[in-house]
């Protein structure tokens, strides 16, 4: 039973809790106004488990043909000091997890990979058409009725995340669920991870944790050498990772 | 499984096929055989000028067919014109259209064009029929081939070779920065990418035209100008070695260097890459030509030997710098961006990007330049029709 001194007491603490939970969400989509938000995200490598979820909610979501990936989660094993020779698999992108890993000991670690929205993406320097654009928000998308399939971008992308659709024959990656995301919802990867280890930020957003987070912690993003930009940021990311 | 080690999941596709290895292979045959004819027209080199007329259709056969490849790999055909119409001016591919259009039509056409206008008149006068036709349409209602006309059109033609050459550089350098400016791919990221190109073009351009030349001159069963192909044979051995020191350079840099992504690029070479770069490019396709040619500098070799040995060096050196855009399009795929893994390429023989369109693609410039032979002999033999009509124009 909770008296009404207790409930005076946790009421800023609640206030608080819930400041915290609304930070972040994007209004619903008739006061979605793209100039004011600047999407990224957090990708958290202690907490991901490798379940695969993101993986196969980012398919269902966005019909992501068998084979090909906007998403996947790949497994390291790094024994030593050999930071540039660790052992990695991703079967089937890791969709549907991982088997036990065949190594002991050393490090094993999960790293869910994505576009990584960079602000100087080379995939949208290089396409001959400008299918490949910036949205005001900071989302890279593909227009794929503007999209020749010359693959150049598939090419440019130091990730690996653009491949061509095998029926539609124009290239294709993360949208970052940009129909999710100006309706106020997060992305279905982020939705439907287990642990958090996935977090849509807003770095428009003075209020987004985002900005305290980076504050606060280790973060880096992948291939930092090439300047590209990338919004993808990593917390306590492995110097192995590639 | 078609990988080793871990790529990652959408690299194990290789996303550009034997068609974008053809591409800057028939570029190159276009560059290259356009320099061997600006040495004659600019550089007043006269010994090579049985080759000039054949090199410009060459070059021009080659270069009807440079995108067609890029067309029939697109996944969108169908669009390709947006890239004319919408072009992003941030990405170099989207240049093509006008490096192309603008070497097509303001170099090789119109130094063609200009170099046999007074054939062209005069066959519109005395052929019949459809060729005559053919021949009047040419002309583009300008038949004036009095003297002055026909000096205005050498001078006008040495301008365009002039700025041709530029051009020439321009459009195989272009291809070559198409690659070397890819950051995210070791292989091809070298600002030494479009200077080796270029190079390797000349080198390809050149050859192609002293195998056809020696060909051509065996069909007709006339003599081949041995002062001629020396002479062409020569400048191929010059242009070859910057070549080949070029591409040496960057092996050397590569090797010495032996940053994180040198691990896989050496693999390649020991295994999937060996035949293709060491066995065909290197060792059969470059140093077995520079030094039969370069003996042939140095020795006095008889002329049947010397003829016989620049038809093999030019087939060879043609083959080369094809397996050279080969192991730079395709080795360059062959591993991945994380620098773990390896995937192979299997090239489908029927598919609309598979063997037989590529060979296809190969053969039917030759195809195009029999036909333009037909229509404007690169020889100038007498001609009865022709001397009889260019007498007629005289007497008026």
């Amino acid at each position: 039973m909770i008296t009404r001194r207790k409930l005076l007491m946790l009421l800023p603490a609640a206030a608080m809790a819930w400041e915290y939970v609304v930070a972040g969400t994007p209004e619903i989509a008739p006061n979605y106004n793209r100039s004011q938000h600047w999407w990224g995200m957090l990708l958290d490598i202690p907490k991901c488990i490798g379940c695969g979820n993101c993986v196969r909610a980012c398919a269902a979501e966005n019909n992501v043909p068998e084979g090909y990936f906007r998403t996947w989660v790949e497994r390291y094993h790094v024994a030593g000091w050999e930071q540039e020779r660790p052992q990695v698999d991703s079967p089937n992108g890791g969709k549907n997890g991982f088997p036990p890993s065949k190594y002991e000991g050393g490090k094993n670690f999960f790293v869910p990979k994505m576009c990584n929205h960079c602000v100087d993406s080379p995939c949208t320097q290089v396409c001959p058409v400008g299918a490949t654009l910036h949205t005001p928000d900071g989302v890279v998308l593909v227009d794929e009725s503007y999209c020749l399939g010359c693959r150049y971008c598939v090419q440019a992308c130091p990730y690996g995340c653009r491949f061509l659709h095998p029926t539609k024959h124009t290239a294709e990656k993360c949208s970052l669920c940009y129909h999710r995301i100006t309706k106020g919802l997060t992305t279905a990867c982020c939705e439907n991870c287990p642990t958090g280890a996935r977090q849509l930020v807003d770095l428009k957003n003075p209020a987004d944790p985002i900005h305290e987070y980076l504050k606060t912690h280790s973060v880096q993003v992948l291939k930092p050498h090439l300047a590209t930009g990338a919004k993808a940021f990593y917390h306590d990311l492995d110097g192995s990772v590639r | 499984m078609p990988f080793d080690g871990f790529m990652y999941p959408n690299e194990v596709e290789l996303q550009w096929s034997v068609l974008i290895v053809v591409y800057p292979f028939v570029t190159g045959l276009v560059a290259g055989a356009f320099i061997l004819a600006s040495l004659e027209r600019i550089f007043h080199v006269s010994a090579v000028k049985p080759t000039y007329r054949l090199a410009l259709l060459t070059a021009l056969s080659f270069m009807l067919v440079a995108p067609l490849p890029l067309q029939l790999h697109l996944g969108r055909p169908e669009r390709s014109l947006e890239m004319y119409l919408t072009p992003h001016t941030s990405s170099a591919m989207a240049m093509f259209g006008f490096v192309y259009l603008w070497y097509l039509m303001a170099v090789i056409l119109l130094e063609i064009w200009l170099d046999y206008r007074r054939e062209i008149v005069l066959l519109s006068q005395s052929t019949t029929g459809i060729k005559r036709i053919i021949y009047r349409l040419l002309t583009l209602g300008s038949s004036n081939i009095s003297e002055g006309a026909l000096r205005v059109d050498d001078k006008v033609g040495w301008v365009v070779s002039l700025i041709g050459i530029p051009s020439a550089f321009l459009l195989h350098g272009y291809v070559g920065f198409i690659f070397g400016s890819i950051k995210a791919n070791p292989w091809w990221s070298t600002p030494l990418m479009p200077v080796v190109f270029l190079f390797s073009a000349m080198v390809s351009g050149i050859a192609i035209v002293l195998v056809l030349y020696m060909a051509m001159m065996k069909i007709r069963r006339e003599p081949i100008n041995m002062a001629c192909v020396d002479t062409v044979a020569q400048y191929l051995l010059y242009t070859f070695i910057i070549d080949f020191g070029l591409e040496m350079l960057d092996l050397i840099h590569r090797i010495y260097e032996a940053d994180e992504s040198f691990r896989s690029l050496d693999f390649l070479m020991h295994t999937r890459l060996f035949f293709s770069q060491i066995v065909l490019q290197i060792g059969l396709g470059t140093v077995l030509p520079i030094l039969t040619i370069g003996f042939i500098q140095i020795f006095n070799v008889p002329e049947k030997i010397r003829r016989f040995a620049y038809a093999i060096c030019g087939c060879l050196i043609i083959v080369g710098i094809f397996a050279m855009r080969w192991n730079v399009v395709i080795g360059g795929q062959l591993f991945s961006k994380s620098f773990l893994g390896y995937t192979t390429y299997k090239v489908d023989l029927i598919s609309r990007e598979g063997e037989l369109i590529a060979a296809a693609l190969l053969v039917l410039p030759f195809i195009i330049l029999a036909v333009l032979m037909k229509i404007l002999p690169p020889w100038s033999e007498p001609q009865p029709a022709i001397d009889a009509a260019s007498q007629a124009a005289g007497a008026d």
